[in-house]
């Protein structure tokens, strides 16, 4: 989006950027973890699609996955547990013209900053959310998180958790103005790459969860669905993923499903076993709050001098029209 | 302003006035509408006060305002309404007690009478239509209430507004407020013409009929008055040469941002700061600006903060519990130096406390809220005035350092209105544009100034200046650090810019000698009825002087030196403070006030304090009375 007041550096060349241009500080996360998969696929969109490092804004909140920021070569902001959203929201309703994208985990998102969250989704702002769900609390080691599936053992549920396990995609897809909602898991990199893509393209607020292995504290969590490709439900539309032949073949448990029926995309949204893969939600026709609000604007001294003293008016005893000064 | 402009008014009020009755001239007069929740008396007041303004008088509004939207009717605990100081000179406060009340029924008088609102002897205007009532227990209350006030020596007089307004409208509840008026114009000898033209501002949006109903029950209360009240008061005005802006504290507030050249405005609804934000609504977006209402107090606060590390200044205007959300926020704020601005209007507290009612009980918790050294700028506003440029000097400091900066209200300045000198825009109270240049090779995001602190603001978009910003401890190159060298290299730097602000502020000045017998300090909206308390003491030759605080951290230099200057020191303060008349309390345990705690600690001098934390503003009155026997104590 135009920015008037922004945009005053005039590139007269088209400047391309290579992989390392994305590549920030050495990743400090587990070797196996599944963030090191998100973050190859997210530096590898940024250079597929020429983003310019300066314009381009990631923002995280607290958590193992919330280190994102430090790794990449863009603007970042590490923020506080569970507001990602708000801060991202507020760069970006400053500044259309950046592009922000949120990395959240499952304790930042879906617990301490599950209202902001909801809340999010309703505002459909242009941001690309990466939802990172290892279904544990890592950086504070080894708490149940809302996404634990129930009977899990951690320091703070030792005999086993007690709570049904929140899904992410059925609360998503559940509030009014959702426009976009996909799910990857990190152990298929070239989907992962594909919906992060998809997600980027889409304008809106593009949630994705990403199930993604914690080799130090669940590490067999995903091993039946690693070993057994039937257990992976892959999304097929013209409209969604079209995976490579290859994939296909290994994948064979598939559905064809249309992006824009949001009934079905919340029956398969709630299937837990096979994991379902792909583009669920897709509304493009959903206004984003930055456009409805006009956000970006842009504004000089003259206008705002001229608002001022219209609203000066509205309260002024002129001298003149004291009663005092009639007489003279 | 010559005794000469005085006496012209004067007499151009008589002959203003068509009636024979000789006006009683007063130098001032408190008179207060109240009326049952939805009435219309807080109209009717603010009416009053900008025509009195408009005659050139000065005024000081204060919202009498129940806490429920609906309360009972006829209930003590409902009474709504409104005190209008009217003065010859400028009015600064709410003053003492009442000297005319007009109400709308018994029972929201007795609150007043009951909280002991009214002076010996006042006039009461009470609505007559209750003696007439089918219900036997109104017309009995209304007749012993009528019978004890008369007994306790105050002037009565029936006013049969209903019966009046009846004749004119269908519904006289939605109309009874525009016969007061009238008849309020009539009593201070104001211009009739002057409620017209009120009237069709006010209800300027509204369809004609609706202003000429209006104005036809303006004329028949000023008619009734003329016709049936035996006195008349006139308070001269002095002319004022320079266009005057009447307004309340927030909305002072709200036009403050608008000046500032902020453009963001995130917050969340929280009495008694919202009505800010309803302006702002209404206001910003024809300027590009716009009010973002936030899901929750901390999503306001973290959205403010993106859309200023975004290049902005954003604002967040909040109240107490608003404020107690946002100090993760706050902190983070700080930490990655990220200008910021947050408005607390501050309400009686902890917790809940009285949502509709002022308490100065903010003060310690906006310097040193948020875990850890937080350092922040705390300014607080003192007037309608100050409301306004307050938001320009915090737009500044916050952008010139990075900084945080805090601007205390109160629900009394929130509500309050009072006149001011229309200001004069100037470009420079605008921010620069968001930078956008190249930063040079090698630039770093937390370059710290090692005298100042200072360190430019890299802005995202700024080829060459790509970081990640972050509430970690971090080094100049904002990376994550442990090392404990580090960590003290950020704490320091965060502390020395506000050494480094308060090198530029200037000492306030002190309201009297620079030297005497007792120096009263003070900070916020008690500002005016300090200074009129100290006022009335020296013109008994009393050696008092007053220092008023608006900087609060940093505190200005110069304010030890200005402390040891008097014999007596006491801070009167409207929050809680331990009082020695209780029997566990002792000099030691003794929790002083805020600011009585602060300048002890920070200057070694004895400060003594006294404060009432009623939920009403203090009164110049009860504050001579303290300050007579501060001296007492001191002889």
């Amino acid at each position: 989006m135009a920015h008037p007041l922004t945009q005053c550096i005039i590139k007269l060349h088209e400047e391309h950027h290579k992989l390392e241009d994305y590549q920030g500080g050495v990743p400090r996360w587990c070797s196996g973890c599944g963030d090191n998969a998100i973050l190859a696929a997210v530096q590898r969109l940024c250079r597929d699609e020429n983003l310019s490092p300066e314009r381009t804004v990631f923002v995280s909140g607290i958590g193992c996955s919330s280190r994102f920021p430090h790794y990449m070569k863009t603007y970042g902001f590490h923020g506080i547990h569970g507001r990602a959203f708000p801060i991202a929201q507020g760069v970006k309703f400053a500044r259309p013209d950046l592009h922000v994208f949120v990395n959240t985990g499952d304790g930042d998102c879906c617990s301490i900053g599950a209202a902001h969250w909801i809340h999010a989704i309703r505002y459909n702002m242009n941001i690309t959310v990466i939802l990172h769900d290892n279904h544990v609390y890592g950086l504070t080691k080894k708490q149940a998180s809302p996404t634990s599936p129930v009977g899990l053992k951690s320091n703070t549920t030792p005999r086993g958790s007690v709570l049904e396990a929140l899904n992410p995609l059925t609360v998503t897809l559940g509030v009014q103005n959702v426009s976009f909602v996909a799910q990857g898991v990190d152990w298929i990199p070239e989907l992962l790459y594909d919906i992060v893509s998809k997600a980027f393209h889409h304008r809106g607020f593009s949630f994705i969860r990403i199930i993604q292995r914690c080799p130090e504290f669940l590490p067999k969590m995903f091993e039946p669905w690693l070993h057994d490709p039937g257990k992976t439900l892959l999304l097929t539309h013209p409209k969604g993923l079209n995976p490579s032949a290859d994939l296909a073949r290994t994948y064979k448990n598939q559905r064809e499903h249309d992006p824009l029926d949001i009934h079905k995309a919340r029956e398969i949204a709630s299937s837990e076993d096979p994991i379902p893969v792909g583009i669920l939600y897709q509304n493009p026709e959903v206004p984003c709050y930055e456009d409805l609000r006009g956000a970006g604007r842009p504004r000089t001294a003259e206008t705002i001098r001229r608002g001022l003293e219209a609203e000066f008016d509205k309260f002024t005893i002129w001298p003149d029209a004291q009663p005092g000064r009639q007489a003279a | 302003m010559t005794d000469t402009a005085v006496l012209d008014r004067k007499a151009d009020t008589a002959n203003a006035a068509s009636s024979d009755k000789a006006a009683r001239i007063l130098r001032e007069h408190i008179v207060e509408v109240i009326s049952d929740s939805g009435e219309g008396a807080q109209r009717c007041g603010q009416s009053l006060a900008a025509i009195a303004a408009r005659s050139g008088n000065g005024i000081w509004t204060v919202e009498i305002i129940p806490a429920e939207i609906q309360p009972p009717a006829r209930s003590v605990a409902g009474a709504s309404g409104i005190r209008i100081r009217i003065g010859t000179h400028e009015v600064t406060n709410g003053g003492d007690e009442t000297d005319l009340v007009v109400a709308f029924n018994e029972q929201v008088l007795l609150g007043r009478v009951r909280a002991g609102e009214l002076k010996p002897g006042a006039t009461i205007l009470l609505e007559s239509m209750w003696a007439e009532s089918k219900d036997p227990t109104i017309v009995r209350s209304y007749a012993d209430t009528l019978k004890a006030l008369q007994d306790g020596g105050f002037r009565v007089i029936e006013v049969p507004l209903e019966r009046e307004c009846r004749l004119l409208v269908a519904d006289p509840r939605k109309g009874k407020n525009m016969f007061v008026l009238g008849m309020l114009l009539s009593i201070y000898s104001l211009e009739l013409k002057l409620g017209r033209e009120q009237i069709a501002l006010t209800f300027g949006k509204k369809d004609q009929k609706v202003i000429d109903a209006n104005v036809k029950l303006l004329d028949a209360g000023f008619t009734w008055a003329e016709a049936n009240l035996d006195f008349k008061y006139a308070i001269p005005a002095q002319r004022r040469a320079e266009p005057h802006v009447v307004m309340n504290g927030n909305t002072a507030i709200a036009l403050g941002v608008l000046a500032s050249g902020m453009d963001i405005c995130a917050m969340y609804p929280i009495t008694p700061a919202t009505s800010a934000s309803h302006y702002l609504s209404d206001c910003f977006e024809r300027v590009g600006g716009i009010v973002h209402q936030a899901e929750d107090e901390i999503a306001a606060c973290a959205f403010a903060i993106g859309a200023s590390y975004a290049g902005r200044v954003a604002v967040t205007i909040t109240s107490g519990p608003g404020y107690s959300l946002k100090q993760e926020g706050i902190g983070l704020a700080v930490m990655a130096e990220i200008p910021l601005v947050i408005v607390n209007v501050q309400r009686g507290g902890p917790s809940t406390g009285q949502p509709t009612k002022v308490e100065q009980g903010d003060l310690l918790t906006a310097i040193y809220g948020s875990h850890g050294d937080a350092p922040k700028v705390v300014m607080a506003v003192s007037g309608i005035e100050d409301c306004f440029y307050a938001m320009i000097t915090a737009r500044k400091i916050a952008e010139t350092f990075n900084m945080v900066v805090v601007v205390l209200s109160d629900a009394s300045l929130a509500t309050a209105q009072a006149p001011f000198k229309r200001p004069h825009f100037s470009p420079d109270w605008l921010a620069a544009p968001v930078d956008q240049s190249p930063l040079p090779v090698g630039a770093k995001p937390y370059d710290w100034d090692n005298v100042t602190g200072i360190t430019r603001r890299f802005v995202p978009g700024q080829p060459g200046g790509m970081h990640t910003v972050t509430g970690l401890a971090h080094d100049r190159m904002s990376k994550v650090a442990y090392d404990p060298a580090i960590n003290e290299e950020g704490l320091r730097a965060r502390s020395l810019k506000l050494a480094a602000l308060q090198k530029t502020l200037r000492t306030p000045p002190v309201f009297g000698d620079p030297e005497g017998d007792l120096l009263v300090v003070g900070w916020g909206s008690t500002q005016g009825v300090i200074e009129e308390a100290v006022q009335r003491l020296r013109d008994e030759g009393v050696k008092v002087s007053s220092l008023h605080m608006r900087f609060i951290q940093p505190l200005p230099s110069g304010i030890g030196d200005i402390l040891r200057r008097f014999r007596r020191v006491i801070a009167i303060e409207g929050a809680w403070g331990d009082r020695l008349e209780d029997e566990l309390i002792d000099s030691e345990n003794r929790r002083y006030t805020p600011l009585a705690m602060m300048l002890r600690s920070r200057f070694l001098v004895d400060v003594d304090c006294w404060s009432e934390a009623r939920g009403q503003p203090i009164k110049p009155g009860i504050v001579v009375k303290v300050l007579r026997e501060q001296l007492a104590k001191g002889k």
